[in-house]
């Protein structure tokens, strides 16, 4: 049974690790565009598997910000994983032993949840790690092959690579705020207000890590305070 | 002061791992409370938006390279391409942009 599961898992998980070496390759150009090493980048990829969370610590990795900045904007950006858990907790088999629950919050990903969640009996932890064994070689390997034509490709394709993880940001945040009002809001409110803290006196010297704090808690508070979701939506988040 | 690269990548990957841990190992309810539920769905959103909004303008060597690369990048987005897709169309533009500049 257990076999079965993990199999599935694998079958599963090739189309996320398709989809994650495609992103993943983004993160290892923009890491050595950033000046980091091939070992760094795999480093990051191997022990973080979150797009939006890496590149956010490689933007404060690049811009020198302090270990505070980092550890808060990883929490920010990386608290929905908090909900995904909570909701894994519940589907999990019951009759799993309690030392699978720390094994398995290393691959906790939008992605991965989403197979688990779309499993239409309790979650066997097998099924898990076959999904997993999967696609986080697809990550890693996509920041290894990104990495690697980052640092023998010339200086002037560096450059234009800067933009890279800002359009990937933008793949991200602008289809789901086509289709919902709210979540359009949320992103102009966001970059406008990020806006305001670059340019007005005093607030722009509030380092960048902790302006995406204050931004993201203000808006998200906001928006979660006026326009509730409505029931079943939480799930859907982005990449 | 110099920072560690790899204490960062310690931070990162601790902090992510105990976001993901801790509701898994004591959770026995899942959270019902629509606001926080609401919290949630919204902070990739408001997060990446901030990331990207005005820091995309000072990414390139010219800001009118990377005003070219968020136009291009917002339309790409727009029309549902894949992320790839997207990110080299934005590295693209500033690419064009970055090469015709010098004649402007």
């Amino acid at each position: 049974m257990k076999t079965k599961d993990y199999q599935n898992g694998l079958r599963d998980g090739v189309a996320v690790a398709l989809g994650y070496f495609a992103v993943s390759f983004t993160f290892g150009m923009a890491s050595a565009a950033d000046g980091l090493s091939i070992l760094q980048a795999v480093l990051i990829s191997l022990t973080n598997v979150t797009s939006a969370g890496q590149f956010s610590g490689l933007a404060i990795i690049a811009a020198g910000g302090t270990y505070i900045e980092i550890a808060l904007t990883q929490l920010v950006i990386n608290l929905r994983y908090c909900l995904m858990s909570f909701s894994l907790a519940q589907k999990l088999n019951r009759t799993a032993p309690h030392w699978h629950r720390y094994l398995m919050a290393y691959s906790v990903t939008d992605e991965i949840f989403g197979l688990d969640a779309s499993l239409d009996k309790a979650l066997s932890p097998a099924y898990h790690y076959g999904v997993t064994s999967v696609a986080v070689p697809g990550w890693v390997l996509g920041t290894l092959a990104g990495a690697v034509s980052g640092n023998i490709l010339p200086a002037f394709v560096i450059s234009a690579l800067g933009v890279a993880i800002y359009g990937m940001f933008l793949a991200i945040i602008i289809p789901p705020a086509r289709q919902n009002r709210t979540v359009l809001l949320v992103v102009l409110s966001a970059m406008g207000l990020s806006f305001l803290f670059s340019v007005l006196p005093v607030l722009n010297r509030i380092t960048s890590g902790f302006v995406i704090i204050i931004t993201t808690v203000t808006v998200a508070g906001i928006a979660a305070w006026l326009r509730p979701i409505e029931d079943g939506k939480a799930e859907e988040g982005g990449r | 002061m110099e920072h560690n690269i790899y204490l960062y990548i310690l931070v990162m990957a601790g902090v992510t791992y105990l976001i993901r841990m801790l509701p898994l190992a004591l959770s026995k309810k899942e959270i019902t409370n629509i606001h926080v539920r609401s919290f949630l769905y919204y902070v990739p959103y408001a997060c990446l938006a901030a990331m990207t909004f005005p820091a995309i303008l000072h990414a390139t060597a010219s800001t009118y390279s990377a005003l070219a690369g968020l136009i291009v990048a917002v339309i790409a987005a727009y029309r549902g391409k894949s992320l790839l897709t997207v990110a080299l169309l934005a590295c693209a533009a500033v690419f064009v942009v970055e090469r015709i500049l010098p004649f402007c």
